[in-house]
Formats: structure tokens, sequence, C-alpha cells
């Protein structure tokens, strides 16, 4: 039997605004529409892995969803690293398949972000009034930092230590938005360049407003199984040749160097696993929480040298046409930011592999990297997809 | 160093709330006194308080320190919807590196935030959010 763990199959629910839907409605429409792409029958799911995290109720966990959906499972993960938790489930699915432990594993994830919270996320505050905190968070809240701050600080030192500026920032939010000028589902689809970027308003120095991620709502679900079963199943496989994560801290005041990233440790292992190098990536889905955010992702994971992003970026690799197109679905930067955007990351890199990317193709697409960043630059997962059985 | 604790404000902000490893590090702050740890088997100084030192798991004791650092990194907010942040806009937020090494996060008052820069020279006090609480906050060293 080949074990060969893939992601068979891919769904999204509605985005970026779904005004009727809650959290649970979009994991549960997701896993409706993942069910119908790939064919496989429910009763073959013996396995569930998701992050909660998107209901304060916390009816989105882990076990709660594993009753809802009634999966009958003997694997079960809840691994919580914020926005890059796919990858990490990717990581341990693929394991779980390869050691037996389970055969067909469904992912969900589903958050209605901006019609419960509105855009309350990036700048609403960690803490407000005079609450008390306790434990790491004790030492950050009462300096109202907000999320932007949190990567505005990791920029700010690139800038200073490697001269990175603003313009070529910007230059990865406007490379993004020419794919959701491709993406009719796209929350913002009206070109931008790199000067819109830096003329926008400050939001926290040196992040511009167009150098955030949107707020929305949305839902992914995949189906991973082996090799073996995805024979039978109506979409081709797209292979896990590469799935590994590292953490460097949580708290943004933790982060050891803000200018490098548990990419550069995820990474490498990933490469490895896969036995293949960045010069051979045909198409990247990067975390673009805030435009920082990819462009220490690109270093990290060795697809240009330490310090070296602003300039690679300017040579136009991550635009339509590239040799290394970024983000074809329009990213969180422009298309679609629930919360915790990992999970879009493997499905537009599967999309990609099965030539299913309408204009947005990337063409001869036959290895896929999806890079996430969760908590505040804390957790990295690197996964590699590739379109031959390895 | 005498002490520096602004005792005659109305706190508006989040409360630290000690649990039993950071209790002394709030106590000595409401006394003006900014304290880390320093792991008693591998000498690691570490911040924010933990009970065990994040290099080698030993133990750890307090060390006071001197109070001056320098900006690591920093921001400057300007959008904040959060009470009572969103009144004080803008306002830098920085990371500061002690002179004893580790780093913090902390306000930078009293400065002008499109003059801040990295490596500014700072020096600490304390305003006091709770009894027996006071939270660091830095301004301009010269």
């Amino acid at each position: 039997m080949d074990r060969t763990p893939v992601i068979a199959g891919i769904g999204l629910s509605d985005y970026p605004v779904a005004k009727d839907l809650d959290s649970v409605q979009h994991h549960a429409l997701a896993y409706q529409r993942v069910l119908a792409d790939c064919g496989v029958e429910k009763s073959a799911i013996d396995a569930y892995i998701g992050a909660g995290g998107s209901h304060q109720m916390m009816i989105d966990d882990p076990v709660t969803l594993a009753e809802y959906f009634r999966i009958d499972h003997k694997y079960i993960d809840g691994t919580m690293t914020g926005g890059s938790s796919f990858e990490f489930h990717v990581q341990h699915g693929a394991a779980a398949i390869r050691e037996g432990l389970c055969d067909t594993i469904l992912v969900t994830y589903g958050s209605d972000q901006l019609s419960r919270m509105g855009r309350m996320l990036g700048t609403g505050g960690f803490a407000r009034g005079t609450q008390k905190v306790g434990g790491p968070q004790a030492y950050e809240a009462p300096y109202g930092n907000s999320l932007v701050g949190a990567y505005a600080m990791a920029a700010q030192r690139h800038m200073h230590e490697y001269g990175t500026t603003s313009e070529q920032l910007g230059e990865i939010a406007a490379g993004v938005r020419e794919f959701a000028g491709l993406n009719p589902n796209a929350m913002y689809r009206d070109p931008i360049t790199a000067d819109d970027v830096v003329s926008s308003r400050m939001i926290a120095d040196p992040l511009h407003k167009l150098d955030c991620c949107v707020i929305s709502d949305g839902g992914g679900a995949l189906i991973m199984t082996t090799a073996e079963r995805a024979k039978d199943l109506k979409q081709p496989p797209a292979y896990v040749l590469g799935a590994a994560g590292a953490q460097t801290h949580w708290n943004i005041s933790q982060m050891p160097d803000y200018t490098v990233t548990a990419g550069a440790k995820a990474g490498p292992i990933a490469f490895e696993q896969a036995g293949v190098t960045p010069a051979d990536i045909d198409t990247i889905n990067f975390y673009d929480s805030f435009t920082i955010t990819a462009l220490l992702l690109l270093e990290d994971l060795g697809f240009c040298p330490k310090g070296e992003g602003g300039k690679f970026v300017q040579e136009g690799h991550l635009r339509r046409g590239g040799d290394l197109p970024l983000n074809t679905d329009g990213g969180g930067l422009s298309s679609c930011h629930p919360g915790m955007r990992g999970i879009f990351l493997l499905i537009e890199s599967v999309r990609q592999l099965r030539g299913q990317a309408g204009e947005a193709q990337v063409p001869d697409c036959n290895l896929a990297l999806a890079c996430g960043s969760g908590g505040w630059l804390s957790a990295i997962g690197t996964v590699i997809l590739g379109k031959e059985h390895p | 160093m005498s002490p520096d604790v602004v005792t005659d404000t109305e706190w508006t902000r989040p409360i630290p709330r000690p649990d039993a490893v950071s209790a002394p590090y709030w106590e000595a702050a409401a006394r003006g006194e900014l304290l880390i740890q320093e792991c008693t088997s591998c000498g690691h100084r570490q911040f924010y308080p933990r009970a065990v030192c994040t290099d080698c798991g030993g133990d750890v004791d307090w060390l006071t320190c001197s109070g001056r650092g320098t900006v690591h990194t920093f921001t400057v907010i300007r959008q904040n919807h959060a009470k009572p942040f969103k009144d004080e806009l803008p306002y830098v937020v920085a990371i500061v590196e002690l002179e004893e090494g580790p780093r913090m996060m902390g306000n930078v008052t009293g400065v002008d935030a499109d003059d801040m820069r990295i490596g500014t020279p700072l020096e600490v006090h304390f305003v006091q959010a709770d009894e027996g609480v006071a939270v660091p906050f830095w301004r301009h060293r010269s």
C-alpha cells in the first residue's frame, strides 16, 4: 500500500463577506465543498484536524467540531499556532498517514471575523481599559501595542539593518493586488502601485494601511489521504513532499532577532525532505498578514539572501509572469483574511498544481510552496507540494 | 538611583496581575527598581520573569538593573481603537535593550514620535498601576 501523503481535496466557503454565516457554518460549507471536490465518502474520514480559535465560546474547537460533524475518528489534532496552524496540520497529518494512524483526514477552518468583529483585529488593541492581565501579556498590555505594531517593529529593524524601503514593501502589496484583480471574489481588485502603498495612511510606523492585510470572513477545508486511496478520488492529488514547522517566540517582545523568523529553521528542513531547492519552486503562497511578513519569509526560506528581500522583490520575480509568482489568489493583502489564513495558502497551492487557477494559472506548475506565519512572526510552518509522485 | 515612581496619576490602562513568580518584580517596580532574572547555574539573564531559566532549565534569582537601555526597535502607533490608547495617539512603543542584556517592551514618553530612532539611549521610570504594582516607562537619557 502506497502511504505517501497527499492533499486530495480542497474546499472554500464563501468570502470575503458572508453576513449570514457564523464560524461553524463556514467550517460546514467548506466541509461540504471538499467532499464534493474530491468525491470522498464521509464514512471514509477517520481523522479530524482543526485549530479552533475563531470563536470565544469555543464552539469551533476540534473536539466540538468532531462531534458536530460526527467524525468517527481514530486520530485528532488541535494544534493552534495562529495563522500557520494549517501548515503544522499538514506536517502532523502527513506523519500520521505515513505511520498508518489513519487513512483519510478532514481539516477545516471557518471564521466570521469581519461580520462579527468588524475590522478590530489589527488595531482593536489586545487589552482595553483597566482590565487585569496576567501571564506574559502583563509585560506588553499596558503599552497599547497593536497587531500591526508588532509587525511594524520587525519592519523597522529590517530597514535599520538592511536599508529596506517602504517602496520595496509596497511592491509586494502591488504585486499581490495584480493577482487579486484576476479573482472575482477578492475583496479589493483595483490595481495599486508601490507609491499608492507608501502614500496610504500610516497605521504603525513604518507600516501603512496598504501594507496590511484585509479583514474578511471565510473558511476552508482539506482532505488528506494516502496516494493509494487518492487514485479512486476525482481530483489529481497534490503530494506532500516536505512539511516542517518551528517557533522562535510567541509574544513579540520575546522575538530573538526581529529580522529572522523560524522559517530559517523550518524552510531548510522542508526542502531537505522534498529533495528540492528554492530555485525549483514554481509558485509560492506566503502568509501576507503584512508586506514585511512575506519579505521575511522570502529571505528565511532562502529565495534570496538575508537582507536582500527588498531588492529581490523589486526585480519582479513575484509578479504575474515572474519566475516565482506570490499569492496568485490575491493573498491576505487583497483577497481574504478571516484571522488565520494558513489554509488558503494550501488550497491555492493545490489549485495551481491541478491547473485550476484560471487566469492566474502559473504555467508548468509542478512544485508549490505554502508558508504560514502564526502569532507575531512566531510559529512558521512550511509545506512543499508536488504534482508528481515522489 | 533614587526611586522614580509616579503615584499621583489615575491609571487608566490594563493592569498587570502579579502571580507567585512575578510578584517580586512588580513589587520592586513599585519601589522604583527594575528587576530581571539571572540563572544560578549558567548565569543566563532573562526577562520576563519565569520559574526556570530559558537556557538550561535551572533555578533563577533576581538581579537589579541600572535602569538604562537603548531602543532596539520601535513603532509609532497612529491607530488604536481601544481605550485609553485611542485618546493618546500617536505614541511610541519600543523594544528596549537593557544594559544588562535582556529586552523588554515599553512606551517612550516625552519624545516627538517623529524623532524616535533605533539606538536612542533611555532611562526607566515607573508609574503605579495598582497596590504593589508599578509599570516601567522609558524616557530619553542624555
